[in-house]
């Protein structure tokens, strides 16, 4: 597991590991989010998900993620990991872990911190149904675009 | 000389992921110009990056930039 507080990796996330980077007699609280691969979504069943990422920008923009919950929430120390290539249903694809002196601080900053990855980190997944596969390309990942690329009535 | 690169679906449609660009257009805008008309890529809802970091349309390019189209993105 990386040392680094932001980080991609190709390999499975430990959750203690992420959360060991944020811990400090300081901090009173640690609120540790994971996201995971879901089966079904709108009945359409997921067989697996492939993800991409601009390695380099994607983990600046999660230490700029980190420096904005820094500025908004101080005392707040943040540490993200997200994962990429094929994972299988269950797997854990991001954790981020936000450790502060009180517990509302925590929560509200980790709840920020998966927003905006969804907004400005490129990190990109495809969904393999068991009928096809599309890229879902929009900021709340609802949307897929089968043609493979957006469509213009939008 | 700039480099391009594309993610996702992109990547897939242009059949690579890392493109040399021999000429260098002014503006971030008039790129995307180019390369719609060479690939058939419609990105008006792609974002671009210079050098790693978000550029609008009007941004100025240098050659030796790294420019990056990056669909809308769906990490977490």
């Amino acid at each position: 597991m990386t040392e680094s507080l932001f980080a991609i990796t190709s390999e499975p996330i430990s959750v203690e590991d992420v959360m060991k980077k944020v811990m400090r007699p300081e901090a009173g609280a640690v609120a540790v989010f994971a996201g995971t691969v879901r089966e079904w979504t709108n009945g359409k069943r997921t067989l697996f998900l492939q993800y991409e990422a601009y390695v380099s920008m994607a983990e600046k923009m999660l230490a700029q993620i980190g420096a904005e919950i820094a500025e908004q929430w101080p005392g707040a120390k943040t540490a993200i990991t997200h994962r990429i290539g094929r994972l299988e249903i269950g797997d854990i694809a991001v954790v981020i872990a936000v450790s502060s002196p009180h517990r509302a601080e925590a929560y509200e900053a980790n709840r920020y911190a998966i927003e905006r990855i969804k907004q400005i980190v490129p990190i990109w997944k495809k969904e393999q149904w068991e009928d096809g596969s599309a890229w879902i390309g929009d900021q709340l990942e609802t949307k897929p675009y089968p043609s493979g690329k957006p469509e213009v009535s939008e | 000389m700039i480099r391009l690169l594309f993610f996702a679906h992109l990547g897939e449609q242009v059949g690579e992921r890392q493109v040399t660009w021999p000429h260098v257009p002014d503006t971030v805008g008039k790129l995307k110009e180019e390369v719609e008309a060479r690939y058939g890529l419609p990105l008006d809802r792609v974002m671009t990056a210079v050098n790693e970091e978000y550029a609008r349309d009007d941004a100025p390019l240098q050659p030796g930039d790294t420019v990056a189209f990056i669909p809308p993105v769906s990490g977490g």
